[in-house]
């Protein structure tokens, strides 16, 4: 076991190294740092001291890949690549247009992220598996069907229409929650249901109607026939055999996101003014900095690939039948 | 002066594509079996139904000139000036939506404006209130006339959609009735109640609604804005029916390029296996770690810069825009092949190990020629299932990109824009709400019916999964 997740670490690496170079080849070569400081400092009228002086303030006036002027090692090592790029692996993320450290903007900016995310995909895998087992349940009705005619509109309209409308009814009209904002500690509640609740609905449509499907292949299978065949209430059928069985493809094809729960969401945290991360990607997209946003790239891609480790393991714990190979 | 895009070249190439496979299909009875299936679905039928008129919409609007403005001498054609503006055939048939502007806000079918303005009096004095429209109801001298006149022209447009109604039909069930070879009547109970193998009642049902929509919608926009104005006083139903050929656009060309790649690489790694198949399975997990919302704002924002730093490459408006919006898709298809590729790769993988390919591979037959007659042609159910399922996911996602400002450029007109625009007049008091009612209806309208088609063409290629909407079956699995 230890060294089958060793080996999956190992294989990890060069993933992470890919997505750097990817990286590092979308905003440093297609792109030339001349380019980045004209945008930064306006197009037009610019002129190439303006421009000398923004790459040396962002640390950008070095080769980018080998400096034949430096001396030993720092001929790599003092160089854009390796000062922007390579140091991303110590999880060293420098600093952003406005000289703020964005190590310190993640580690703070994280925690209302997980605040948001994490209940939304909590409540949210409960609720839809819930919805997806009594359409399984009363399967060949008009409640199946209504609830899958129920699912598809809802998977039809836009995330955006949840939110604005959500935000109207329940925060313009009702008066119930504040429309937007975020405070520490308890006092969070009260900011977060909505976001959460809206959340929620708006991944009903999709979740519940993929979950039906798999607990509709479960149930036609042999194991829950013999069940049946032995006199077991539809019921215990259901909930003990078929929804064991049914939560292995469920939990394992879930945990793959569990670690991006971190980057927040995008939609939910700028509609609702959370500071978490989604809403940091956001005003970075808007303000065009790149350095915040070439770091949440990276990061966004390692909780990834910590997503897809913890799944490979998930698979071995659950299903003994998958070997270490 | 005709003017073709980029995006309309591609628009019409990949409408020439699909004319031609169903060409193709038709004469093939293994393509048109499962076709036949899609036809029989009452859900499937009415949501093509349903696309039909956003297709027609988007070609309309894909087909570009510029229009003359001046031209002086007749035989000196240099002499013709063109615009520098850029109008569709679209624009044209919509000529009185387009120009007949307002100055800002009107609700749905309004006299009057939203806001209120300084009039001057004739006697000098100057009031507050609400002014007149330009052109909304202008025709009316007395305002208390609107309701009468809106149900008049109501009515006759309601008139005139059952009068098209009723033809369309007598000519349909005509056609097939022609087709069975049995007596009219016959036939028409049969359509009315429900027994015909392709679902004709559904097909008609869902024709009436539309007509019974556009009709009044369409004749009463002549002389009122129907779904209001925006901010600069433009037609709103003019603005969501520009958005449909963006959020086609967006899906068809995405498509088109996340198509081949997914099949050349997925193929080629299940197929070829060894280092090729580590090497694509490499470039795959590493694009797909990505979160995907952030490489395509990386690569949109890198594709912002060069725009800005060339503007010499890119003389109108229009141009840039549409060129921006080609970008779009490309770096959509770019980040979307992964999965595709994946499900390609495991279906190559078990066919790979089939007799019939390896006893090919024994009379020495070429591995380019093995995956073109025996592999592709085995896997192209799959490929047709996620372009279908794939589409609507695509139309949402230009809202959301357009929203976080990655999207298309402000210059176009999308339901994501829409959607940020109305975002700030939601915050209005008293509210303006027909802005996102329109693009919420126009983009729900039109994502169900990619979403219902894609069901129906799912559950007729894809016998093992069973998510259509058929009641019939539903109730005849029933356990007793």
């Amino acid at each position: 076991m230890t060294a089958y997740i060793v080996r999956r670490i190992l294989y990890a690496i060069p993933i992470l190294i890919g997505v750097n170079l990817l990286t590092f080849a979308l905003f440093f070569v297609l792109n030339t740092p001349d380019d980045m400081a004209r945008l930064a400092l306006g197009v037009k009228r610019v002129t190439p001291d303006a421009i000398e002086r923004w790459k040396a303030e962002q640390g950008y006036d070095k080769p980018l890949l080998w400096n034949a002027a430096a001396e030993g090692t720092s001929k790599a090592t003092d160089t854009v690549f390796w000062q922007k790029s390579v140091r991303l692996f110590a999880l060293d993320f420098g600093r952003s247009q406005d000289k703020r450290d964005i190590g310190r903007e993640i580690r703070t900016r994280m925690w209302p992220s997980v605040a948001i995310a994490l209940p939304t995909f909590v409540i949210g895998l409960a609720v839809t598996v819930t919805i997806a087992l009594l359409m399984a349940f009363f399967r060949a009705t008009y409640l199946d069907f209504w609830g899958v005619v129920t699912c598809v509109a809802m998977m039809s309209i836009s995330t955006l229409f949840y939110i604005i409308g959500g935000q109207y009814v329940v925060s313009k009209l009702w008066n119930l929650v504040p429309i937007s904002g975020y405070a520490e500690g308890v006092d969070a509640f009260k900011f977060l249901l909505l976001p959460v609740a809206i959340g929620v609905v708006s991944g009903i449509g999709a979740g519940a109607r993929l979950y039906r499907t798999l607990f509709l292949d479960e149930i036609n299978k042999d194991y829950v026939r013999t069940a049946r065949s032995k006199g077991l209430a539809e019921t215990v059928v259901l909930f003990k055999h078929v929804l064991k069985n049914a939560l292995i493809p469920i939990l394992t094809g879930v945990v793959v996101v569990i670690p991006t729960l971190f980057l927040g969401s995008l939609l939910m945290e700028s509609f609702f003014g959370i500071p978490g991360l989604g809403s940091y990607t956001i005003e970075a997209i808007d303000a065009q900095d790149f350095s915040v946003v070439r770091v949440m790239v990276f990061v966004g891609s390692l909780l990834y690939i910590v997503g897809l480790l913890l799944t490979d393991i998930s698979y071995t714990l659950v299903d003994p039948r998958v070997r270490f190979e | 002066m005709p003017v073709v895009l980029w995006t309309d070249a591609l628009v019409f190439a990949v409408a020439a594509a699909l004319v031609g496979y169903v060409l193709y299909a038709s004469r093939h009875e293994h393509l048109a079996a499962p076709w036949r299936r899609v036809a029989h679905s009452a859900s499937g039928v009415s949501a093509a139904v349903v696309l039909v008129f956003f297709v027609g919409a988007g070609l309309l609007d894909s087909l570009h000139f510029r229009p003359r403005i001046e031209s002086g001498d007749r035989k000196s054609a240099v002499y013709s000036v063109y615009s520098v503006e850029v109008r569709s055939l679209l624009d044209v048939l919509l000529a009185e939506l387009r120009t007949r502007n307002e100055k800002t806000y009107s609700a749905p079918l309004a006299l009057r404006s939203y806001q209120r303005e300084s009039l001057e009096l004739p006697d000098g004095r100057t009031v507050r209130e609400y002014p007149r429209l330009r052109f909304g109801g202008a025709h009316l001298k007395d305002e208390s006339d609107r309701r009468y006149d809106l149900g008049v022209r109501g009515l006759r447009a309601v008139g005139l959609a059952s009068l098209a109604w009723a033809l369309a039909t007598a000519l349909l069930v005509g056609v097939a009735a022609r087709g069975s070879g049995r007596a009219q009547t016959d036939r028409w109970d049969s359509v009315w109640r429900g027994e015909t193998d392709v679902p004709w009642r559904a097909i008609l049902a869902t024709l009436a609604l539309m007509l019974l929509v556009l009709f009044p919608a369409f004749s009463l926009s002549t002389h009122y804005h129907v779904l209001g104005t925006d901010k600069v006083g433009q037609d709103v139903l003019y603005l969501a029916m520009k958005g449909i050929r963006t959020a086609l656009v967006i899906g068809a060309l995405t498509t088109l390029v996340l198509l081949p790649l997914g099949v050349l690489l997925g193929i080629s790694a299940g197929y070829f296996r060894g280092w090729v198949d580590d090497v694509i399975q490499y470039v795959y997990t590493t694009l797909n770690s990505i979160p995907g919302v952030l490489l395509i704002a990386a690569a949109v924002l890198l594709m912002q810069v060069y725009i800005e730093t060339h503007p010499d490459l890119f003389p109108t408006q229009a141009q840039r825009a549409d060129l921006r919006l080609l970008f779009l898709c490309i770096i959509l298809g770019l980040t979307e092949w992964t999965g595709l590729a994946r499900l390609l790769r495991g279906e190559s993988l078990k066919l790979r190990e089939l007799e019939y390919v390896q006893a090919a591979r024994a009379f020495g037959v070429p591995s380019l020629r093995i995956i073109t007659r025996h592999i592709l042609p085995n896997v192209m159910h799959i490929v047709l299932i996620t372009a279908v399922m794939g589409f609507s996911g695509l139309v949402l996602a230009e809202a959301v990109l357009s929203y976080v400002g990655v999207g298309v450029d402000p210059s176009m007109n999308s339901f994501g824009l829409m959607i940020n625009a109305a975002r700030l007049e939601m915050a209005r008091d008293p509210m303006v709400w027909w802005s996102l009612a329109a693009a919420f209806v126009f983009m729900f309208v039109l994502v169900l019916a990619a979403n219902l088609f894609a069901d129906a063409v799912r559950d007729a290629f894809d016998p093992r999964t069973h998510v259509g909407l058929r009641l019939g079956r539903f109730l005849k699995g029933r356990p007793a």
